[in-house]
């Protein structure tokens, strides 16, 4: 008898006989009274959703910015200027006009690259999926503004570009209804940390130790 | 099975030699009464917080009811996508897909994403006899790998070691595994994190295989979830060429959509954040049809039963099954602060440790049957569980087990337990009670963190816990069957002497 024979029999005896359809009971099974739309919780009152999200991202250390479309290549350029980035990952289908007037290097993510090629980039520019004001959430999906999972990962410095107000919803369940499960999600909130030491959060272990969000509006 | 750590002495041995080490003591209490505070200002942030426990109560029964229903539709999603599913009745098992599913890599080191459930299995252990090394990445489970030390937290299990002993460890101990720790590293927490940042770069960079566990497995979508902080999970998730990842049967949900009550509930109840760092998601190999190239070729799920089915057919131990392991209620036990993680002998200390172990092992061993007893009940597991274990009803039952015996599923088969009455068991459970009792410090903490959520827990409890649940404020021994059983073994021990039995010298699962 296979392992998977064995432990689905086990299930089926311990449990005895069951109505044959859960679809059918899960619905009432479970109650959903907590909140799941854009909710009129106390935090979302009291601020715009915009503001929360930018509170809570710098809550957990996110360097926040604002700009409109025709400040992001200027703004993107300086930010880049002030970290020192010579050489800059770039996803296929960032916007190109972004980078138009920053003086860096950009370098294409190619299949063949490996990850030392990726280590030896200063910095990565992406887009997003969604972002959660309520929890201070970047939603990368993979798409061809964001890239890879990698090209977000390797580098020390990454400069997330979301666009409001149209990618940014207010709680968890929102942002899972936006999101498509069959594409790779990585979900970001603020830089790397650990809280391994003595149970306190310290930034910067393994994933880029400087996080910056540009919160773009009229692009 | 592996299962408790080998030698290992029943609770209240480890736990007096817990109490005596000062150092051990003054870290806990640092670092459990920090993240307690931070966790209740993060839980009161949320307004709906009773809804999404009870939510998240309700998705994970259902599942439970429908286990087999699920993990079928798992295998299904995962299997459409990519990924190569593997069952695993036991420890062994488990350990042997995984070490051959590495062997034709042609590997010889893996990077491994923290995961409780190949701690529980002894994998590590099982990789190296086959000549293969794992290479731990999650800053603490590095602390501790390091170190030659045991795991104490679910969460953090180095959370036993202050900043200082970190830095003698990586000192010491870096350089035989890899990149040494740089010149003068001192004990400040971030040089810390970037002593390992560096020392583990080199490994993810080249690795090709990685190891890893899952929060949760969608089984509508065949989706995994990892949550974690320090974006090892990334690396190890990512980077590789394979990715295997064994993952308990109880950590399947139906939906895409039930993500989002766990999602709230874990990084709160865990790390006391709104959201952790880093979560990743993945379906199969492929990521979907756009997201060609990017992450492992080939992934393999390994469903690990490992005594889970056993707890499920209990009806009121079933209700473990139910944790994502988010530690938050061994930092409010006083029981666990004063203890340690280590007296309670395997991967899975505190409370939720107290109520796992015993039922995915059986109770036989001197050191379960003493687990149950490692609590005072004061209930204050029960107040902030997220998905609203009732710990004292299981610890009650657990304990009615030990000393009544009776029915039990053992490896899928009903058996008839013994009572412990006059064995080497009996007298480490009575020794764990009196530990406890002993310790009016333990009793008091716990019922001072008692909140008003005590208003929603059954007020009695069934079989010989009634009695025991109503004198759960006294220190008082409740009444019969169990205070006859006490009174008789507390009169045994002290006519034998109270030293360290032969029960202290158990036991390595079974
Ligand atoms: S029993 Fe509840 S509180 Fe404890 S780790 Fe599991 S989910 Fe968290």
């Amino acid at each position: 008898m296979s392992d998977r024979d064995v432990v689905l029999g086990r299930i089926g005896r311990a449990l005895g006989p069951r109505p044959r359809d859960p679809d059918v009971t899960y619905e009432d099974a479970v109650a959903r009274a907590y909140r799941r739309g854009p909710g009129d919780g106390a935090r979302e009152r009291d601020s715009g959703v915009l503001d929360l999200l930018a509170e809570n991202l710098a809550d957990y250390r996110a360097v926040v910015h604002r700009a409109d479309g025709d400040g992001l290549a200027d703004l993107l350029a300086r930010l880049l200027a002030a970290r020192g980035a010579r050489r800059v990952l770039v996803p296929p289908g960032l916007p190109p006009t972004w980078l138009a007037e920053a003086a860096v290097e950009q370098v294409p993510d190619r299949a063949a690259d490996t990850a030392y090629d990726l280590d030896r980039v200063d910095s990565v520019v992406t887009g997003c999926a969604v972002a959660i004001a309520g929890t201070g959430t970047l939603v990368l999906d993979g798409s061809p503004d964001q890239g890879r999972r990698r090209v977000t990962l390797v580098p020390d410095h990454h400069v997330c570009v979301v666009r409001v107000p149209d990618q940014v919803v207010a709680s968890v369940p929102e942002a899972l209804g936006r999101l498509d499960p069959r594409r790779p999600l990585t979900w970001i909130s603020g830089p790397s940390a650990t809280s391994d030491i003595e149970l306190d959060r310290v930034e910067g272990v393994h994933g880029p130790r400087t996080l910056e969000v540009v919160l773009v509006s009229g692009v | 099975m592996s299962g408790t750590f080998l030698g290992m002495p029943a609770f209240p041995e480890a736990a007096r030699a817990a109490v005596r080490d000062a150092t051990l003591r003054a870290n806990l209490r640092h670092a459990t009464h920090t993240i307690r505070d931070k966790r209740a200002r993060a839980v009161a942030e949320l307004d709906d917080w009773a809804e999404l426990r009870e939510a998240g109560k309700r998705i994970k029964d259902h599942t439970l009811r429908h286990l087999d229903h699920y993990l079928l539709r798992l295998e299904e999603a995962v299997t459409a996508a990519g990924g190569t599913v593997h069952w695993a009745a036991d420890a062994d098992e488990a350990n042997r897909v995984v070490t051959r599913l590495v062997q034709e890599t042609g590997e010889r080191e893996v990077v491994k994403v923290k995961s409780m459930a190949t701690q529980e299995i002894g994998l590590n252990e099982a990789l190296e006899a086959a000549g293969i090394r794992a290479y731990e990445t999650d800053l603490a489970e590095l602390i501790v790998q390091l170190g030659r030390d045991r795991p104490s937290h679910i969460l953090v299990p180095a959370i036993h070691r202050n900043r200082g002993e970190i830095r003698d460890v990586f000192r010491t101990e870096m350089g035989r595994w890899g990149r040494p720790a740089p010149d003068g590293l001192t004990d400040s927490p971030a040089e810390l994190a970037e002593a390992a940042r560096l020392h583990l770069r080199e490994k993810f960079l080249r690795a090709k295989v990685g190891i890893s566990g899952a929060n949760f497995m969608v089984a509508e979508t065949g989706t995994l979830v990892v949550v974690e902080s320090e974006g090892n999970g990334r690396m190890c998730l990512t980077l590789p060429e394979t990715l295997i990842s064994v993952v308990g049967i109880e950590k399947v949900v139906p939906t895409w959509r039930d993500l989002e009550v766990f999602l709230q509930t874990l990084p709160r109840s865990a790390t006391a954040e709104r959201m952790n760092p880093y979560t990743s998601m993945w379906t199969g190999t492929s990521g979907g049809p756009r997201g060609e190239g990017d992450g492992p070729r080939a992934f393999h799920l390994v469903l690990l039963d490992n005594g889970r089915t056993d707890t499920l057919a209990d009806d009121v131990g079933r209700q473990v099954l139910r944790c994502i392991r988010c530690s938050a209620c061994l930092n409010v036990c006083p029981v666990y602060e004063r203890a340690g993680g280590h007296a309670y002998g395997s991967v899975y200390p505190g409370p939720i440790g107290a109520v796992l172990g015993p039922q995915l092992r059986g109770t036989q061993s001197a050191l379960d049957a003493s687990l149950p007893y490692a609590s005072s009940l004061c209930g204050a597991c029960y107040d902030v569980c997220p998905v609203a274990i009732d710990i004292p009803e299981v610890l009650v039952h657990l304990r009615e087990r030990v000393v009544e015996g009776g029915e039990v599923t053992r490896r899928g088969v009903r058996v008839r337990l013994r009572p412990a009455r006059g064995h080497a068991a009996e007298r480490a459970a009575m020794r764990a009670a009196r530990w406890v009792f002993g310790r009016p410090g333990a009793l008091r903490a716990g019922q001072r963190l008692a909140s008003r959520t005590r208003g929603v827990h059954p007020r009695a409890l069934p079989g010989p816990g009634r009695a025991w649940s109503a004198s759960r404020d006294l220190p008082e021994v409740p009444a019969e069957p169990f205070r006859d059983w006490w009174r008789r073994t507390r009169t045994e021990a002290a006519r034998t002497g109270t030293a360290p039995t032969e029960a202290g010298k158990a036991v390595r699962g079974e």
